[in-house]
């Protein structure tokens, strides 16, 4: 989903910036009050950064034959909610542009928007509408992570659609062309972070787990 | 949810990312958000800027990946530790 460094046209770099901007800004302020009344969520805060921090680092095989990687943004969504997240996302997406020549400056805005910002909402909604619909703790964890991660390509898919429309089919065509290269990759390796993220949210919220014994 | 509930979902989440090669799926296992670089460039697109800093080789970039998987997992490994420890009092 990272946008190389330079590869959106100046008025979608600045658009993506404008629009991210915000979210980053309101995360901040969000992180700023959490932080001064629960001084115990630093331990949540750096569970759920380093989360995205390792699972965005892996470039995994998948059945396309080719690699992508996780985000690990859901984890950081369900625990601290989607505005922190958008802080936490944009260090390691700042991190991997500067460090790696992963992503870039000028794409920053963009990738912030689908990775930092897309990503986690869709967590979070889907999360929070998958427990008010009865859904077991674990399943909608799992749903909400597995769909951050693939929502996230998807609005990689369409940044780039709009960007470069095709010359004959569009902005739709040039939206299946980009989610084709994007989205079937993506489905096991969402999967797979959908399931990861189930099982470090039961390590982490497990607070009595030693004194239970039933299943 | 218990330790082998967790332990089931973990294999799982293994054995899905190994699929591919256990399988010995063909293609280059080449990054998708390198291909989406080069879609682009086919339509014949300049980027008007380049990174300021680059990794010289892909030996330094992949210290900087591992770097950022080691600083994550280490981070994570604490948090966890000091839930079980505070769990154990």
């Amino acid at each position: 989903m990272h946008i190389m460094e330079g590869f959106l046209p100046v008025a979608h770099a600045v658009g993506w910036t404008v629009a991210s901007a915000p979210f980053v800004v309101v995360g901040a302020r969000r992180l700023k009050t959490v932080l001064a009344e629960h001084p115990e969520a630093r331990l949540s805060l750096g569970a759920a950064g380093a989360f995205a921090f390792v699972l965005s680092a892996l470039k995994l095989p998948s059945v396309t034959g080719s690699c992508s990687h996780p985000t690990g943004t859901g984890l950081g969504a369900i625990t601290m909610g989607p505005a922190v997240m958008s802080v936490l996302g944009t260090i390691v997406l700042l991190f991997q542009a500067l460090l790696l020549a992963h992503g870039g400056l000028t794409t920053l805005g963009a990738n912030v928007f689908s990775m930092a910002i897309a990503g986690p909402w869709i967590a979070w909604g889907v999360w929070k509408l998958a427990g008010k619909m009865g859904a077991p703790a674990a399943l909608a964890v799992f749903l909400g992570a597995f769909l951050g991660d693939l929502g996230t390509y998807v609005v990689t898919s369409v940044q780039l659609a709009l960007a470069f429309p095709d010359a004959t089919s569009g902005i739709l065509g040039a939206f299946l062309k980009f989610g084709g290269i994007f989205a079937i990759t993506q489905l096991p390796l969402a999967v797979a972070e959908g399931l990861l993220t189930v099982v470090v949210v039961n390590l982490l919220a497990s607070r009595q787990a030693g004194t239970e014994s039933k299943a | 949810m218990t330790r082998t509930s967790n332990t089931l979902l973990l294999l799982l989440a293994v054995l899905i990312v190994a699929a591919p090669m256990l399988l010995k799926l063909p293609g280059e296992y080449g990054g998708a958000d390198g291909a989406a670089k080069d879609a682009i460039a086919e339509t014949g697109y300049e980027p008007w800027f380049e990174p300021l800093w680059e990794p010289p080789s892909g030996e330094i970039e992949s210290l900087f990946f591992a770097l950022q998987a080691a600083l994550g997992a280490g981070v994570l490994g604490f948090v966890l530790g000091y839930r079980r420890g505070q769990r154990h009092k």
